[in-house]
């Protein structure tokens, strides 16, 4: 199966491919008015056909890709009988015919990396568990939950050990929220960089988490009056360390255990993993085990070398916690083809780590006239939204963007704002408007506009 | 108030089987202090070091065989390996190409430290002795021309270093305001 990667994403075979032939941006594209609803059936009829013959023989020899079972595909599998229940073992698997995967970046060793989520594939609002963004500093930890523990410690009243039995046995609450990596989007300052919005936007993820509240185990431990941080570590190779402010602990922060109806995939922290909604993602500390609580910020690698911003005047912002307000369309995006002119349904995501998102604009023209796009799920704090828009394209070059508006009247900046405020050294917190342009041969590009 | 306190209270006991229960559970075991001897974290002032100390030329030795091979001979760096860069870079964060190292950038000695401790060598994390770490700290900050070549490190005297950009961080907490007023 073929994997892309993020500096090999862009395939100049897909294109420069037939208009007619089978190609992702297909999905959410409406047929040109002018075109009769019996030539339409017609014309369907016959490239399913053809495709599905050639599909189906080429299958046979494959492996199924990851995640999935390969089973031979019947004739007519009306005819015969299907698998008989549990052929599975009991833990069913996606199907043959799904190829969606993460793909990683390009760095020296997979131990410290990430891998981004295939947004443009995403159905719904939640991603799923096997497709949520990871970054890593040392590994995926393999760890036994009966032998793990979470000791909370420092400027408390009784510092306590809890096994991951005793969370679950706590109040428990089940939020939806995002997570994004704040460096997501970072090779796109100063020049368009990445050939798809898997790799410009994919260090983005939605679960539903389910976990104890911080300010539920603050009440078992007690709190001291001085304490105002509390560094969160977890049991990895890189015993990654983060100090985190106690007012957002005990607002919103939680100790996830479930992760979309199960446990937490071990790449997101298994057996335990922080959860603090709308920060940025280094700090939900994965492979928890350990909280000490303090009076002051532990400045640990990770907040002082690493994830700080760097501003034109050589000085940089410790503890930019919180991901601004940020939306991208995901179809159509870079490295698609529009077949022809048409009406599509330009669908796309939208978040804030400060709120619920309150609106999503889009426009056609690079931002000179936007429209309000559709909100198709409810907005809940520090998730994400998905959003469409309907529109026209007459066939001549456009270039794409999308907009959003949090519930605190943060509005997604421009590039140009961002770079005048922030320079072209912060790396990290990249939030701006995403441009795609349209070609009139229908290519979708990464542009600046 | 107290009244309806009182009343709850004694609802609660009369429905529950033992006078425990009122309370709710217990949850979580006591912590002791064998528990929280493998655990670390160093604080800026120093607070939390172990008690030893290790010397720049000790620091090359424990360089030489743990870290070049992915820092470098003259600790410039091993892209192809993943190491970076942990010397040089003075004066080069507010021009287009800033290198940031322990000494052009990190604010904390302390940082260094508790780093290398907990996470390094990246082949054997967390393997080092607190001697070896405190050898190796002193090794690179006397590279990056932070100490001298003569200078031992312990508990008392890497808190006191001051790092070259130690005054190059602030808080930066809350929105960016100056968003709120950017031209259009």
């Amino acid at each position: 199966m073929k994997r892309r990667g993020p500096d090999d994403a862009y395939d100049p075979e897909a294109a420069m491919r037939p208009l007619d032939e089978e190609c992702p941006c297909q999905e959410g594209m409406r047929p040109q008015a002018k075109l009769g609803r019996r030539q339409l059936l017609l014309s369907a009829a016959s490239t399913l056909g053809a495709s599905a013959l050639a599909v189906g023989a080429a299958r046979a020899a494959e492996a199924a890709p990851p995640g999935a079972v390969h089973y031979d595909v019947p004739e007519d599998p009306t005819k015969e009988q299907g698998r008989p229940l549990l052929a599975d073992g009991g833990y069913g698997t996606r199907s043959q015919f799904e190829t969606e995967v993460r793909v990683k970046a390009k760095n020296p060793t997979d131990l410290t990396s990430w891998t981004f989520t295939p947004l443009a594939a995403q159905i719904g609002n939640l991603t799923p568990s096997g497709l949520h963004f990871e970054r890593h500093h040392g590994g995926i930890p393999t760890i036994d939950p009966a032998r793990h523990e979470l000791i909370v410690h420092g400027m408390v009243g009784t510092a306590k050990k809890f096994s991951v039995a005793d969370l679950k046995r706590m109040p428990s609450v089940t939020r939806k929220h995002f997570i994004e990596c704040s460096g997501n989007t970072l090779t796109e300052w100063a020049k368009p960089t990445a050939k798809t919005v898997q790799v410009t936007h994919g260090l983005l993820s939605t679960s539903e988490w389910t976990g104890v509240l911080f300010s539920t185990l603050a009440r078992e431990v007690g709190l001291k009056d001085a304490a105002l941080w509390v560094l969160a570590e977890g049991a990895d190779a890189a015993v990654m360390t983060r100090s985190i402010p106690i007012e957002k602990l005990l607002s919103d922060g939680m100790i996830a255990y479930g992760q979309n109806g199960e446990a937490l995939r071990p790449e997101q922290g298994y057996p335990l993993r922080l959860l603090l909604p709308g920060y940025e993602g280094n700090t939900h500390i994965k492979w928890l085990r350990r909280l000490q609580v303090s009076d002051r910020p532990f400045m640990t690698r990770e907040e002082t070398s690493k994830y700080t911003d760097l501003m034109p005047d050589g000085r940089a912002k410790l503890f930019t916690l919180q991901m601004g307000a940020k939306s991208v369309i995901t179809f159509p995006s870079a490295d698609m083809m529009l077949p022809k002119p048409g009406v599509y349904e330009i669908k796309g995501i939208a978040w804030s780590g400060r709120g619920r998102v309150q609106s999503v604009e889009v426009s056609s023209d690079a931002g000179k006239t936007w429209r309000p796009a559709n909100i198709e799920n409810a907005a809940e704090p520090m998730c994400t939204v998905r959003f469409s828009c309907p529109w026209a394209w007459d066939g001549q070059a456009a270039t794409l963007q999308s907009r959003c508006t949090d519930e605190t009247g943060y509005v997604q900046p421009t590039r140009e704002e961002l770079v005048r405020l922030r320079g072209l050294n912060s790396v990290y917190h990249y939030n701006a408007i995403q441009s795609w342009a349209v070609a009139a041969d229908g290519g979708v590009s990464n542009v600046h506009a | 108030m107290s009244t309806l306190k009182f009343g709850l209270a004694a609802l609660v006991l009369a429905l529950a089987p033992a006078a425990a229960f009122a309370e709710g559970p217990e949850v979580g075991a006591p912590v002791s202090d064998q528990d929280l001897a493998r655990y670390f974290a160093i604080q800026p002032d120093g607070e939390g070091l172990p008690p030893a100390s290790g010397t720049v030329s000790a620091g090359a030795k424990v360089y030489g065989e743990r870290c070049a091979a992915c820092h470098g001979d003259k600790l410039q760096g091993v892209p192809a390996a993943g190491g970076p860069a942990l010397v040089g870079g003075r004066g080069t964060l507010a021009s287009p190409k800033p290198l940031k190292t322990v000494e052009s950038y990190w604010p904390y000695a302390s940082t260094l430290y508790d780093y290398v401790w907990r996470a390094m060598p990246f082949d054997q994390p967390g393997s080092l002795s607190p001697e070896e770490v405190y050898a190796v700290s002193a090794y690179v900050l006397s590279k990056g021309g932070v100490i001298g070549e003569d200078a031992t490190m312990d508990a008392k005297s890497l808190p006191k270093v001051e790092m070259p950009n130690a005054k190059g961080f602030y808080d930066g907490r809350g929105p960016d305001l100056s968003l709120y007023h950017a031209e259009r």
